[in-house]
């Protein structure tokens, strides 16, 4: 089985330790990771700002780059959403029917693919999950509220097999936390308005670390956090399901 | 010589600037997120004591898909049966086509006071102050909706239009205007003195105007939906009855009327039913029924293949409750009579340059297209009515400036690696009045994140090469 990495363009420039958590994270579970040097972004930015018709050569990039490989695996729910929904835009031979089927987030592919049932990992503090939106109502990693579903969350599940870490309930459990790309600037007050809702629910819990599948999410948590000196600090779902002395 | 015609300009929506004065009364905004947030839940509740609650909303939303298919059909049907039971239909074309039938018809009768229920289509129309004009008098007897009329506002919400208004501003209102005790604010006691002076308004009536919630076209009937009882006692109390609805509420056949009315009260409020489902089906004696059947806009609609499914729409108000950027800036920061996820799909139809901003009020979450009991695919429209503002011009000179080197970079790997060690060597070396400049509009609230020296390809171009698959490395 091919592996490749793709690392969101943010992820690469400012969170690279959470890529490195990504990589081995999958490399402990028996994967061969290739790491194509030649990535940058899967166009997501862009596209959502309504510029999807510059980015479709950002997007047959991503396509030629991955097409070799059986799967396609990102620390983001965001960006595999995008790949699997928007790149309806390029026309649908077989590289780019099969990059949209196989390219995965990273919980989904460790729960769908690899089938993990067991992980050798230590996290002991109070865990507050953010459901990311892109990957609870675009890939379905969880039932999401509103739907009268069975009740699950593939992110939920493997962070359970973390050794001592203990998940905080929520009032809301899967509210927007207000990121919503270009959307936080240009819609700053309510952007700041939703996230410092969304913080405020998992510390009145007793979350110590919020996490969730979308370092974005987490880096407009975070920013929010820090600025108002919050007793919660942010760790990607890769940093905890790779365990904390990792 | 020909001098070029000038652009008139309209003001544009300014969603972000309206929502931004909302959410700066922090107390008010928390307010009216609960005061949502709690119909959200009973609408849940609603929704998990049905078993069969997905399989009804996939029916709902194929029953809407087929009726939409065959729209003029069953239009036609419903004309001929309604027509055949006594009722006298019309076609509008358009909001002014609409509102000079019901004056038509107001005239003919000598008609000088209108009791409404609420329509929400007859504020789409202007209708009130078209009427107003013409010296005859609307009342609103739908207590909301009385309650914005005497405010003189607009509804911020299609289901429960004074949801913005707090029952110690309604106390104070009322005091204005129908003489209540001042300071009064509890709710039994004001909705009871709003009963009274609204029964004052049905009793002196000569005619009244309703909604349709749906109209089928099997049977040439339609019902209407209430919880206060007040469309009924129009139309018992007065010889004419105009019913004005959108040609997008059209039903085949009655038997699809309990899969909707199954979903409409228990999304819109959480309710089994709503307390009135007042069916129509032909004049009582010595009345006339009107029923004006509206385009407006939506026979467009229907012709844009990627937006049609807006118009499966019961405006059941599920969207909007949910919304996590309507509960924080209020139905009247969308400028439109329809606010919320289903306004910001329906509006940049009727007006793509005004309404320009609304698809991008949001952060495409997904929550509406969940709660939807039609499952419109909510935020798939928003994306690409986004799409559509880029590629009819209305995007920004600098926003366009940024998404085209945007584009190159991510075309470039070479120049990728270059920007972003660029960016985050200034990143760490500006001092940090430079960082959290008033224009980076990230920072004002926000912290950014510490930059590291090294990127991750950077990182594993130095220490994993050997495993490293250099495929597109030198692209
Ligand atoms: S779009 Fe769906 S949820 Fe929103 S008002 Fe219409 S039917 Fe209700």
């Amino acid at each position: 089985m091919r592996v490749a990495l793709f690392v969101p363009c943010y992820i690469d420039q400012l969170y690279p330790a959470v890529a490195r958590a990504t990589l081995e994270v999958l490399e402990r579970q028996g994967c061969t990771v290739s790491v194509p040097l030649g990535q940058t972004c899967c166009g997501q930015p862009m596209a959502n700002a309504g510029f999807e018709a510059g980015s479709v050569g950002t997007m047959q990039r991503f396509v030629d780059l991955f097409a070799d490989f059986n799967y396609i695996v990102a620390p983001s729910g965001s960006c595999v959403a995008h790949v699997r929904e928007h790149y309806k835009r390029l026309p649908q031979n077989d590289a780019v029917q099969h990059v949209r089927a196989r390219t995965m987030e990273l919980c989904e592919f460790l729960t769908d693919v690899l089938g993990v049932e067991q992980l050798d990992a230590r996290f002991p503090h109070r865990v507050g999950l953010h459901e990311s939106c892109h990957g609870l109502r675009g890939l379905r990693l969880a039932s999401s509220s509103e739907l009268q579903v069975p009740r699950f969350s593939k992110v939920q599940r493997l962070l359970e097999l973390v050794d001592g870490l203990e998940l905080v309930p929520l009032d809301r459990a899967d509210e927007c936390c207000g990121f919503g790309g270009t959307f936080a600037v240009t819609e700053e007050a309510l952007s700041v308005k939703m996230g410092r809702d969304r913080l405020r629910d998992h510390v009145a819990h007793g979350a110590e670390i919020i996490t969730a599948t979308d370092m974005s999410c987490l880096m407009h948590l975070g920013g929010l956090a820090r600025r108002q000196q919050m007793p919660v600090q942010i760790r990607h779902v890769a940093e905890i399901l790779r365990g904390e002395d990792g | 010589m020909s001098t070029p015609l000038p652009e008139i300009p309209l003001p544009v929506i300014d969603h972000a600037a309206a929502a931004a004065r909302f959410v700066a009364d922090e107390a008010r905004t928390n307010w009216h997120d609960a005061s949502l947030w709690q119909v959200r839940q009973k609408r849940d509740r609603a929704a998990q004591a049905v078993p069969e609650w997905e399989a009804l909303r996939d029916l709902a939303s194929k029953i809407k898909a087929h009726t939409l298919s065959r729209l003029d059909e069953y239009l036609a049907q419903f004309e001929e049966q309604a027509t055949a039971n006594g009722i006298q239909v019309h076609w509008a074309k358009d909001a002014a086509e609409h509102n000079q039938i019901v004056h038509a018809i107001l005239a003919r009768h000598g008609v000088q006071r209108l009791v409404k229920s609420k329509s929400m289509l007859t504020e789409e129309c202007g209708l009130n102050p078209y009427l107003e004009a013409q010296g005859i008098e609307v009342v609103d007897t739908d207590l909301g909706e009385r309650i914005v009329q005497l405010a003189g506002e607009g509804p911020s919400h299609i289901v429960m239009p004074a949801i913005h208004v707090k029952k110690e501003e309604i106390g104070a209102l009322f005091h204005e205007k129908i003489g209540t005790p001042a300071g009064e604010a509890d709710p039994g006691r004001l909705t009871e003195a709003a009963r009274q002076h609204l029964r004052a308004h049905f009793l002196s009536a000569d005619a009244a105007l309703t909604g349709v919630n749906f109209a089928i076209a099997e049977t040439g009937g339609f019902v209407v939906c209430t919880n206060e009882g007040n469309a009924d006692l129009g139309v018992h109390l007065t010889p004419v009855h105009i019913a004005s609805m959108g040609i997008e509420k059209i039903i085949p056949a009655a038997e699809h009327l309990g899969v909707f009315l199954r979903l409409l009260a228990r999304s819109a409020t959480g309710q089994d039913l709503t307390v009135y489902t007042s069916h129509f089906h032909r004049p009582r004696q010595g009345q006339e029924l009107h029923v004006v059947l509206v385009d407006n806009g939506r026979s467009a609609h229907l012709g844009r293949a990627d937006f049609r499914d807006a118009l499966k729409c019961i405006r059941c108000g599920a969207c909007i409750n949910t919304c996590p950027i309507y509960r924080r800036s209020g139905g009247h920061s969308y400028g439109s009579t329809v606010p919320g996820p289903i306004g910001s799909i329906l509006t940049p139809g009727i007006d793509l340059k005004k309404y320009q901003h609304l698809p991008f009020a949001s952060t495409l979450c997904g929550s509406c297209g969940d709660v939807c009991p039609v499952k419109i695919d909510i935020p798939g429209q928003l994306y690409r009515w986004r799409q559509l503002v880029t590629e009819e011009g209305h995007a920004g000179r600098s926003k366009r400036r940024v998404m085209a080197v945007a584009g190159q970079i991510f075309r470039n790997p070479r120049l990728f690696r270059w920007a972003g060690k660029l960016g985050r060597r200034l990143l760490r070396w500006l001092p940090q009045r430079a960082v959290y400049h008033q224009r980076n509009v990230w920072g004002r609230a926000r912290d950014l994140p510490e930059p590291p020296r090294q990127s991750f390809l950077e990182w594993y171009a130095a220490h994993r090469s050997d495993n490293a698959n250099k495929k597109g490395h030198d692209q």
